[in-house]
């Protein structure tokens, strides 16, 4: 199924965006827009430059050229935090959390920054129950309750993914990029992400970016399909149509679908 | 007992031997007119109160917020400058004073800003080199314009007449101890260092303080959800800067002197480490424990050198040993051993964090 509200203006949308490390092009002139209410699943082989892809999009890295823009304006020059506070949210392939920190505390930080109540200089931070509450919430729902006072470096690997979701949605952004959520995950940790990711991808007003190497889990979540290659865009489409596709199968996701 | 909670921001000394050592020096300092009347440990308590409160701003930094400046006596030097210089040239009234506090702060905002502004953006390590470039810069600016700051001499001026040791405040002694400007003076130095010493501890105890440390820990993740590193690491580096001035002022008040040797000099900033790491860094209370221990140490050390020499009289080579002119190495020894056996300062220790 092609985006449903395709005709409306893309909350998100990148034009001709490119980025080279020395003579390395990483990225090579990708431009795509991202509508409300699809989960967009970016699929390639190794070092196709899909976490770069993200990297631009969410502001960790700057573009040689091209542009993205974030509900019409142009976004290409703002710094990370300026577009989580924009709506933009992103969990990290390698997991990159606070670790000398509780797994309470890291969701607290990430509902803190949401609520913007960051420079309250004054107050006492364990007297704001209601940021407390909402960061025990979202560990509930990413099965963490129990293990909210643990360093977030004391969890195990699985968790460890789980916490960097709980941050994302603490965040509660209206753009949802996840960079391979389930990677390293025991196989009954996968269905609590993918219940939590198709949740968020049934609310209209949502956008899901999603990074995925498991075609099983591209073919029930996505409700499209873009391959990069070598940095290029070379399918664009609605899953079963990409996945079939000859380009597709022979060249990047031949063992994957055999494996599938 | 809400009203201790509020005091203390909710962070409690979490371990009975740290409750009990932060009592004693609480109230030793409070009492310590009426305790220890000398003028000699009048004087270090003095300094215990204001060096509590320059180790605390630092620990902002360099614990909280994972900073290295070398530009703290920098502003620890504006405060106590400012105060000399507005009493000197506009005469010992309660007005310049006021005046010179206000110029100093104004002035440690604008540097610090104008500091954190240019290398907070990059690698904490230019920040380290700026301000290290910075404070020369000043120390040097200090000992030049003599006709301004008394150069290498510093300048002694006099402080409003309610505040000399010669005014007597009180027709009664209290406990024996007349009530003089002398006292008076300790309290302002004394209350000054507590009620800021709370407000630093508020500070790292409340919304922004938990940002600071989750910028310590990771400050990529912390841009990613939202945090501008630069724009925390900025105002961390001007409330440290500001509660620098005010221990500053404190001092030059309580010395009625401001001069290098007694603010800007690298000795002193390296004592400054010295005594978070001693104390535990990260902790406000580590300040407390460092500061009181570090500079009763570097007070009394060489007379309790003394004495040991004196006791041991007569047998070979040990008098020569523990003499008071070795004070300095066996200062080093200490340290050395206190960093060894706790890298995580005392307070670390005594919460039992490894």
């Amino acid at each position: 199924m092609p985006a449903p509200n395709a005709a409306e203006h893309p909350v998100l949308e990148t034009h001709g965006l490119t980025i080279s490390f020395g003579g390395h092009v990483a990225v090579d002139g990708v431009s795509c827009a991202f509508h409300s209410g699809t989960l967009t699943a970016i699929v390639g082989p190794n070092g196709a430059g899909k976490t770069t892809y993200f990297n631009l999009i969410s502001g960790q890295l700057r573009p040689t050229a091209g542009r993205v823009s974030l509900f019409g304006e142009d976004i290409t020059m703002l710094p990370a935090p300026q577009r989580t506070r924009r709506g933009m949210g992103r969990a990290f392939q390698l997991t990159n959390l606070f670790p000398q920190l509780t797994v309470l505390e890291n969701v607290r930080l990430a509902v803190q920054s949401h609520a913007r109540m960051g420079l309250n200089l004054f107050s006492v931070w364990s007297g704001h129950v209601e940021l407390i509450e909402r960061a025990g919430h979202y560990l509930e729902r990413t099965a963490l309750a129990d293990r909210r006072d643990m360093l977030a470096s004391a969890l195990p690997h699985g968790d460890q993914r789980k916490l960097e979701v709980a941050i994302l949605l603490a965040l509660e952004p209206d753009i949802f990029m996840f960079d391979e959520p389930t990677a390293g995950m025991s196989v009954d940790e996968v269905p609590v992400i993918l219940e939590l990711i198709h949740g968020i991808k049934q609310q209209q007003d949502k956008t899901v970016l999603l990074v995925e190497h498991k075609m099983d889990v591209v073919r029930s979540l996505a409700d499209r399909i873009i391959v990069l290659h070598q940095g290029e865009l070379v399918a664009d489409g609605n899953p079963a149509e990409v996945i079939a596709s000859p380009i597709v199968q022979q060249a990047y996701l031949g063992v994957a679908v055999e494996a599938a | 007992m809400s009203l201790v909670q509020r005091a203390l921001s909710g962070d409690y000394p979490r371990s009975r031997v740290l409750a009990v050592a932060l009592l004693l020096i609480l109230v030793g300092l409070a009492l310590a007119p009426f305790v220890f009347p000398g003028t000699r440990s009048l004087n270090v308590a003095a300094k215990v109160c204001v060096f509590i409160l320059l180790v605390a701003s630092y620990d902002l930094l360099l614990g909280y917020t994972g900073i290295v400046s070398f530009a703290h006596t920098m502003f620890f030097g504006i405060g106590a400058y400012g105060i000399a210089i507005a009493a000197t040239k506009l005469g010992p009234t309660w007005g310049s004073l006021a005046l010179g506090c206000v110029a100093a702060l104004l002035c440690s905002v604008v540097l610090s800003l104008v500091i954190g502004l240019l290398s907070l953006r990059v690698k904490t390590i230019f920040f380290a080199m700026i301000t290290l470039a910075v404070a020369s810069f000043f120390s040097i600016l200090a000992s030049q314009l003599s006709d301004f700051t008394g150069g290498e001499d510093g300048l002694t001026f006099k402080l409003p007449v309610s505040l000399a040791p010669g005014t007597k405040l009180l027709e009664t002694a209290v406990f024996g101890v007349e009530i003089n400007g002398k006292v008076l003076s300790y309290y302002i130095v004394f209350f000054g260092a507590l009620f800021l010493f709370l407000a630093l501890l508020r500070i790292v105890n409340s919304p922004f303080g938990r940002v600071l440390q989750a910028i310590r820990e990771n400050d990529f993740r912390a841009e990613a959800i939202g945090y501008r590193g630069v724009v925390y690491r900025s105002v961390a580096n001007c409330l440290s800067a500001l509660a620098a001035t005010a221990a500053g002022i404190l001092y030059a008040i309580w010395l009625r002197y401001a001069g290098p040797d007694t603010t800007l000099s690298l000795d002193i900033m390296i004592d400054i480490l010295l005594m978070v790491v001693i104390g535990g860094m990260g902790t406000m209370y580590g300040a407390a424990i460092g500061a009181t221990l570090f500079i009763i140490a570097q007070n009394y050390l060489q007379d309790l050198m003394k004495l040991g020499t004196d006791a041991a009289a007569g047998i070979p080579l040990l008098p020569n040993l523990i003499h008071p002119d070795r004070w300095l190495l066996w200062l080093g020894i200490l340290f050395i051993l206190s960093v060894y056996y706790f890298p995580t300062g005392i307070v670390g220790r005594l919460r039992g964090v490894k």
